[in-house]
């Protein structure tokens, strides 16, 4: 079995890589159950509209509600990917979106081969088939998806830190150091600046000696990373250290505190 | 590199809104051409936006703006590095007489490929109910077909004119779903490397051949034949060519002799499956509706020579169209 990747890196020749989330085959079966039930509602509403023709013929009216079930089981995907750019009801809903597997622009008939190849994918029940083969393929794949190129991606909610949770410094010493906390701010990873955020978020669920490890080893590798002056650290604890880290790295104003220019005027 | 993340971001936040409408311009309308001067500022811009990524790509604390260009800069991506042809507006008329006619020729190997897997299960359709006759309980589908041909032939000829009245059209959408979906899940088998098309051409081939044998046999070849052709001459050479899409399918997974990945083998292809699906679909369209408004229908309603002459005429023209239509187009771009 191939292992199964979360991510697709896009390296583009300007050497510009940006990560794409694949889509979990659960969410997308989930994704699917949605789209189902909206064609059923859609079939219910459409065969009581077009029962109205059994006025003029009850022939005509039953050939056209069977033509139109069948024409909205099969465009019902393929119309929806192809004016959302990738995304049905249930993908919208799921937050998930059909793409090229390149990066490069959805075509209309890459949708149409994919969704035509439900009809295998969907074999012998339940989309058994399509369902092993994204487990099965490395990118999630299904045999319709193979054969069109295409993946599907998941954007996940972005929410920005809640700050409001981390009170602000009464005097963050650190930004007496602009040029010191632009370097920190370029040389930090992003995985160091989100460890260090959630550290201080989560601080009330460790216990006490574990706090005092967890926030000396945190600052110990913020300090490595970026020395500040000896003057404008040494009293700090472990804890406020990294504190302030957090609110020079994430507060792009400073924090409205008062400041030793500030105790001067007073 | 030190950068001032405020400043960087109001200065260069105009440029990624401008490439942002642009891609959406892009996106609303498609279809529509961009002119040399919006090109040209869109792969600046496409440029501008995928340095300011470089940039921002080691910038810890803006997590936001490099998920956002990171979106942005893939958006574009897509559009600046795509070299697929260009999809135009399509043109029905020009579709069907240029493009489904060119394609199929275009596969004509598939397609003969196609045509004689058919045919040996229609051979060997044949010589099952010439040896047992028992054997059509297995080998044909539907319940009518099973009865005794002679007795369908004397029930139908001395039917009312009116058997059809009331059903007609539910009859038609039936035949032409359900021969839609045994064409498209013919095609889509095509990514079993082939095997799965190849089993269901076979299969027709098998039913065919037996229904023509058991009537032959029975000495109904003129109800058979007039039951049959009038539909069947478009309704067979539709489910061929939807196998014939399989089976292109399949070759461009295999890719005999083909040095050129998987993937762009599979990307050449789909748009001449999606071609001949569609040709397809109108062919099964036009199936249905002959077979519930004209091959239901025997003598004395209709005598048999006129459906058979209906039949062969329509044949010969669709083997005219396929052959034939396009021919100009072809040598203009072979020139």
């Amino acid at each position: 079995m191939t292992q199964r990747r979360a991510t697709l890196t896009i390296q583009t020749p300007e050497g510009i890589a940006f990560p794409l989330v694949l889509a979990d085959p659960v969410v997308r079966f989930l994704a699917l159950a949605i789209d189902r039930g909206c064609i059923y509602i859609a079939s219910i509403v459409l065969s009581s509209a077009l029962n109205l023709l059994g006025v003029i013929s009850p022939d005509l009216a039953g050939a056209t509600i069977m033509l139109a079930i069948f024409v909205l089981s099969i465009g019902y995907p393929i119309f929806l990917e192809w004016t959302w750019q990738g995304q049905t009801l249930g993908k919208r809903i799921m937050r998930l979106r059909v793409i090229d597997e390149d990066g490069l622009r959805l075509h209309f008939d890459q949708i149409v081969i994919r969704n035509l190849l439900r009809f295998v994918d969907a074999l012998p029940a339940f989309y058994l088939v399509g369902g092993i083969a994204s487990i099965v393929n490395a990118r999630g794949q299904r045999l319709g998806d193979l054969a069109a190129n295409t993946i599907v991606i998941r954007h996940p909610r972005i929410l920005s830190p809640d700050l409001e949770q981390i009170a602000p410094p009464a005097y963050n010493s650190l930004r007496d150091y602009p040029h010191l906390v632009a370097r920190l701010r370029q040389q930090l990873p992003p995985e160091g600046a989100h460890l260090a955020l959630q550290a201080v978020l989560r601080r009330e669920r460790f216990d006490d000696s574990a706090r005092v490890e967890l926030f000396a080893e945190i600052r110990t590798y913020l300090a490595e990373l970026t020395p500040f002056p000896a003057e404008s650290t040494e009293s700090m604890s472990d804890e406020q250290y990294v504190r302030n880290v957090v609110d020079v790295v994430f507060r792009t104003e400073p924090s409205p505190s008062v400041t030793p220019l500030d105790l001067s005027k007073r | 590199m030190i950068i001032n993340i405020q400043r960087f971001t109001e200065q260069e936040k105009p440029h990624w809104d401008r490439l942002e409408a642009l891609l959406q311009r892009r996106e609303r309308d498609g279809l529509a051409r961009m002119e040399l001067p919006d090109i040209v500022e869109f792969h600046a811009l496409y440029e501008r936006a995928a340095a300011d990524l470089a940039r921002l790509s080691t910038y810890s604390g803006e997590r936001d703006i490099r998920q956002y260009l990171e979106a942005l800069v893939a958006r574009a991506y897509g559009e600046v590095h795509e070299t697929r042809r260009h999809a135009v507006r399509f043109r029905p008329l020009h579709w069907l007489t240029t493009v489904l006619p060119c394609t199929f020729r275009r596969h004509i190997r598939a397609f003969w490929l196609a045509v004689a897997v058919t045919l040996v299960g229609c051979v060997l359709g044949s010589f099952s109910i010439g040896l047992d006759a028992t054997a059509k309980d297995i080998l044909m589908p539907f319940p009518h077909l099973r009865q005794d041909p002679s007795q369908r032939v004397a029930d139908e000829e001395t039917e009312s004119d009116n058997r059809m009245e009331g059903r007609k059209a539910r009859g038609a959408a039936w035949y032409v779903t359900h021969n839609t979906k045994v064409a498209i899940t013919t095609m889509a088998l095509g990514v079993t490397w082939g095997v799965g098309t190849i089993v269901l051409l076979f299969t027709n081939g098998v039913m065919l051949g037996a229904v023509c044998a058991d009537y032959a046999i029975a000495g109904e070849t003129p109800f058979m034949v007039g039951w049959l052709l009038p539909h069947g001459s478009v309704e067979i050479p539709a489910i061929v060519l939807a196998g014939q899409a399989g089976l292109i399918l399949a070759l461009a997974l295999i890719g005999w002799g083909d040095a050129v990945p998987l993937r762009q083998r599979l990307r050449r292809s789909t748009r001449d499956l999606m071609t001949i699906m569609g040709g397809v679909a109108i062919l099964l369209a036009w199936a249905g509706f002959i077979e519930s408004f004209l091959s239901q229908y025997h003598e004395p309603t209709i005598p048999y020579w006129v459906k058979i002459a209906f039949g062969s005429i329509q044949l010969l023209l669709l083997c005219a169209y396929l052959a034939l239509a396009g021919r100009k187009h072809e040598k203009a771009e072979a020139e």
